[in-house]
């Protein structure tokens, strides 16, 4: 039978926040690329929280942005509400997270799609990967039609055998009643990939017009907003910002969910997928914080041009008549009317541990995969892998070398790592306590972490490039002046001391001493340092950062050294761990199953214990005087 | 790859004869030796001494001398592990050689791994390749070897403080990462104040198990041996034997609590702590019949099993399950009552059970030089020196505890400084770091887990 066949260097599979990055990510770097949907009307769709950041989030999309990605740009752009969290801690665990309009976030990154040269859509669904000795070659569609490919980049989300559940009502539809796509867990089989089977959940919309606001504490966006992305002028995102609002469950909600535990199919045993243990649907909370009386509830629009909103808190797969009777004992919902109901949602995705830290299969080369097809969660996660896959997609097409973010250069590098390298048996979502370099992996220093790794890449241009060059310049000088500048013990220094409750100095001392004192700031100093020179905030900020946690980030800096020592040690591929003696057999199957690059890799793997890591580098060693 | 950060450790079988070596290598190891060594002549520093030169002074503490010694110097890569390397040759015996190691310790050293040295000198070249995995092999029995030791050289109630204490920790950190997480369900206000309260409850707890360290009540040192026989086969005489004689120092450790009644006794230099699970105290006429199961658990984590079998009458069914269970463990047969008629020789038993078989009297108290001399070849001459490893571990305990001690210490200093949540949680996470060296458990994801089980965070 005749079927259409087309050549193209790239074919990324979903367009999601994944597919859409790793999409741009392979069209930017000047390969011919197509990205396949279900829907062309749903690109960069937001199905469950109309948020972009929070916690570590925040962090994956200033990294995102700081490599060439797309995410920040576009919320900077379609943003309804915007906050700084923890502005009241420290600067490590600042983090953004912006209201999203839905509809406006998806149009927008739909047309940068549109937008980008090489880069074309179709809507299609993909059925089979087709692969020759262990090297993808393309793919085909439900149609027949034939897209030979020198990679394919999987971003499947939570769209393989799809099935979407509350109460005894169950459909076999992806979100938001959207086509599933049936057919690809086969073809991944096939080939040999493991498959593991996860669960999610939503909590339902409402009618904003039906809700009585009066009972509910206002959450406001924070005044003076700052954008994601760095090239964002700070001017464009100071815009009236829409609210949110703040209620509560009660023991009546509880007791109605209590009640009706038995018709959960989570509890009757019909959900089979594993469901993530930081996303709580609220019968969960109910029953494993029950003595907790209350649970908080997010009331937050999903954007300007429609009424609906999101109840924050609360997602469950509870029967429909349970949701309206549990939605309508909180505060301010009494009267809600559903538009849509919560529902628990199962789906394929695969063992990550099958990648390479670059993100490509081990089984299969020219193969990548990003997103929630890899075990994690969350859009900006999810965005990130596909970033990463994107990248280095186009970087084995090209005949360059693939990157890896490390876990000392940024969140992305975590994220990927823990992927990789660790059992994972729910929905990965970022932590901030995931990052063990954290006072590093700032979201404010993130440009400086991570665009030399993008202009490198090719997706910084020259120009932002340079422009980051000259600060960290500005950061650097400074620093040093601060540490070289001395002040005396003199009469305005200190009364201008005690005025801030400031010990007083008995011999001369630098302003970057002064600064260190934790009543003291960058601003405040001005008063004894009149020879500062006019710097830009973005610059001021990292070199009050600096010089005030200067002790923590050195200790720090310190063990990155001794990290990146172990990260440099590689592992050949073909090493065969059957062959070493003195292993223990739990370390040999689980370093069979990850196949480490580097003896840093090795030692994060469960099971493998510091012993084993010794043997292994005495092993390497042997190997390498052999040859 | 080189590892540059220094190691230490007691390089020589810890005899009584009370003549070893403190071995130290590393980037710094002269500039430690430097901090707690007095020369006998002014001159050059020990860093600016040649290789290959022996120094004569005094090991200090303070302004206390410690013992007489000679300091070795020997430059990488012209040493056996091909870095700076100094040897303290001490003379003061056992006790005085630990001291010399935890001076050195405290100097900025840290103790060896098990096998680091052997790991060193085969990375850096000093070993041959054709003993790659000899190497290997002492790798992974040393640690083995620590692991084992490290539970059982942890008595049982203070495996439990340590364990309450890190528990604890990892509460408090979970709790504020939940809270750095999901700033807006939980909040922090208050807290800092909550948790120097905490953290100073578990300061003290900390230093009190370091006091009792110091004094030798928690952390176990020796082989740990254990008694095995049928009844009447003359376990109890032995042991009367063991502890009365006069070469044997006994001490009955009186721990915080005591849960586990041992003995310690000396047999030419070597510890043997007889630990007194099997119901070996018993009077003869109370013994049960020894179950093949109780039997099991008391050899699991032995060093040594003493097998004591009855010569005065035959071997039978019972002697044959406990030679089965004793297969691969480290056993001395002692073929006892050479003072009676004997039906069960020596040559007998070695026939059935390659073990090495002693005969002995209990009542005569006839026999223990053989034993002796069996005790000292097992433990002294191997490959691999028990005593060292077991006392290393001691040290490394004891190490992890200060660190953690310390690390608790930065957690206030954050308080008073008035620095943000977050910086407790870095000075915590190396307290619960360090605890978890001394109960033999890693990290991993135990923060995350205890996030989700203990507080309720997400959307």
């Amino acid at each position: 039978m005749p079927f259409v066949e087309e050549y193209v260097d790239v074919a990324v599979v979903g367009a999601g926040h994944a597919g859409c990055e790793a999409a741009l990510a392979c069209a930017r770097l000047g390969l011919e690329t197509a990205v396949f949907t279900v829907s062309v009307d749903s690109i960069a769709l937001m199905p469950c929280n109309p948020n972009i950041g929070g916690s570590s989030k925040g962090h994956l999309v200033r990294e995102l942005d700081a490599l060439g990605g797309e995410m920040g740009k576009v919320i900077d752009r379609t943003f309804i509400q915007s906050k700084m969290l923890n502005v009241s801690k420290g600067p490590a665990v600042h983090s953004l997270r912006a209201q999203a309009d839905k509809a406006e976030y998806s149009r927008a990154m739909r047309m940068v799609l549109e937008e980008t040269e090489r880069l074309r859509i179709v809507q299609a669904e993909v059925t089979d990967i087709l692969a020759k000795d262990g090297r993808v070659t393309g793919v085909r569609l439900y149609s027949g039609a034939v897209y030979h490919a020198k990679a394919v980049i999987l971003c499947t989300g939570t769209y393989l055998k799809a099935r979407c559940i509350y109460g005894d009502v169950s459909t076999y539809t992806g979100p938001n009643g959207l086509q599933a796509a049936n057919h690809l867990t086969d073809s991944l089989k096939n080939l040999g990939i493991e498959m593991y089977r996860f669960k999610t959940g939503t909590p339902a919309r409402i009618d904003g017009r039906t809700v009585d606001f009066s009972k509910m504490e206002e959450q406001l966006g924070d005044k003076r907003v700052v954008p994601f992305s760095f090239t964002t002028d700070p001017e464009s995102v100071q815009i009236d910002q829409a609210s949110c609002w703040l209620t509560y469950t009660n023991e009546k909600t509880h007791e109605i969910i209590r009640s009706n535990l038995d018709r959960s199919p989570l509890y009757s045993g019909a959900i089979e997928g594993t469901g993530p243990r930081y996303c709580p649907s609220i019968e969960d909370k109910v029953v494993r914080f029950s003595d907790k009386n209350r649970h908080q509830v997010f009331i937050e629009p999903e954007g300007r041009y429609t009424s609906e909103m999101y109840v924050g808190g609360m997602s469950s797969s509870l029967p429909e008549d349970v949701q309206h009777a549990m939605y309508h004992s909180v505060p301010g919902l009494e009267h809600a009317r559903i538009v849509r109901n919560a529902y628990a949602i199962e789906y394929d995705c695969i063992n990550p541990q099958q990648l390479y830290p670059t993100l490509e299969f081990r089984k299969i080369r020219g193969l990548f995969s990003g997103g929630q097809f890899n075990g994690s969660s969350g859009y900006e996660e999810a965005a990130c892998q596909g970033l990463i896959a994107g990248i280095n997609a186009s970087m084995e097409i090209l005949g360059k070398e693939q990157i890896i973010i490390d876990r000392s250069q940024g969140y992305i590098g975590v994220l990927i790592d823990d992927l990789v390298t660790k059992e994972n048996h729910e929905p990965y979502r970022m932590m901030t306590s995931r990052a063990e370099y954290r006072l590093i992996l700032r979201q404010d220093n993130a440009d400086q972490r991570l665009t030399p790794v993008g202009y490198e890449v090719g997706l910084i241009s020259e120009e932002r490039y340079r422009k980051l060059q000259k600060k960290i310049l500005q950061i650097k000088e400074e620093k040093e002046r601060l540490e070289r500048t001395m002040v005396g013990a003199s009469g305005p220094v200190q009364s201008f001391l005690a005025s801030y409750g400031s010990t007083t100095l008995k011999t001369a001392a630098s302003l970057a001493e002064i600064l260190r004192r934790p009543e003291m700031d960058y601003e405040k100093l001005a008063e004894i340092d009149p020879a500062r020179p006019v710097l830009p905030p973005d610059v001021t900020e990292q070199v009050e950062i600096d010089v005030k946690y200067d002790g923590y980030i050195r200790r720090q800096l310190k063990q990155v050294e001794q990290f990146k020592k172990l990260e440099q040690k590689r592992i050949p591929e073909e090493l065969d761990y059957d062959s070493i003696p003195s292993l223990r057999l739990e370390a040999v199957q689980k370093l069979k199953l990850c196949k480490p690059i580097s003896i840093g890799q090795a030692s994060r793997i469960s099971g493998v214990s510091p012993a084993d890591i010794s043997v292994l580098l005495v092993y390497l060693e042997q190997k390498h005087r052999q040859e | 790859m080189r590892e540059c950060d220094t190691i230490a450790a007691i390089a020589t079988a810890m005899t009584g004869a009370g003549i070893g070596i403190v071995r130290v290598s590393g980037d710094r190891a002269f500039e430690i030796v430097e901090k707690i060594f007095r020369s006998k002549k002014t001159g050059k520093k020990l860093t600016e001494q040649d290789t290959y030169t022996m120094h004569y002074g005094n090991i200090v503490d303070g302004d206390e001398a410690i013992d007489e010694v000679i300091v070795l110097l020997m430059r990488g890569p012209h040493s056996y592990t091909a870095e700076d390397t100094a040897e303290i040759d001490c003379h003061g015996g056992v006790y005085v050689m630990k001291r010399i190691l935890e001076l050195v310790i405290r100097s900025g050293a840290r103790p060896a791994e098990p096998g680091e040295f052997t790991k060193r000198a085969f990375l850096n070249g000093r070993i041959d390749l054709s003993q790659a995995e000899a190497v290997m092999d002492v790798i992974q029995a040393k640690n083995e070897y620590a692991l084992r030791s490290s539970v059982s050289q942890l008595k049982g109630s203070v495996q439990r403080l340590v364990k309450g204490i890190r528990e604890q920790v990892i509460y408090e950190i979970a709790f504020i990462e939940s809270a750095l997480d999901d700033p807006e369900h939980v909040s922090l206000d208050g807290y800092p104040e909550k948790l120097r309260e905490k953290v100073d409850n578990l300061i003290q707890m900390a230093e009190d198990l370091l006091i009792h360290a110091d004094q030798g009540r928690i952390l176990k040192e020796g082989i740990r041996t254990v008694i095995i026989g049928k009844p009447n086969a003359g376990k109890s005489s032995l042991l009367n034997v063991l502890t009365g004689d006069e070469r044997a120092i006994v001490t009955e450790i009186a721990g915080t609590t005591r849960d586990i009644l041992e003995e310690q006794v000396r047999v030419r230099g070597l510890v043997l702590n007889i630990v007194d699970t099997a119901g070996i105290r018993k009077t003869e006429d109370r013994v049960e019949q020894i179950g093949v199961n109780r039997a099991k658990e008391a050899v699991r984590d032995a060093d040594l099993v003493l097998y004591v079998v009855d010569g005065s009458t035959k071997l039978d069914e019972n002697d044959r399950e406990i030679m089965e269970l004793l297969q691969d463990r480290n056993v001395i047969v002692l073929l006892n009552k050479t003072d009676l008629v004997m039906k069960t020789t020596t040559e007998m038993v070695e026939r059935m059970f390659s073990k090495p078989t002693v005969g002995i009297s209990a009542r005569e108290e006839s026999g223990f030089d053989r034993l002796a001399d069996l005790l000292e070849e097992m433990f002294l001459s191997g490959s691999i020196s028990y005593e060292e490893e077991s006392y290393l571990t001691s040290i490394r305990h004891r190490t992890a505890m200060k660190e953690a001690k310390e690390s608790l210490k930065k957690v206030l200093e954050s308080i008073d400084c008035g620095l943000p949540e977050d910086f407790y949680s870095i000075d915590l996470m190396d307290a619960y770091e360090s605890l978890g060296k001394i109960v033999g458990e890693s990290v991993g994801e135990d923060l995350v887990n205890e996030i989700f089980r203990k507080f309720c965070v997400g959307k």
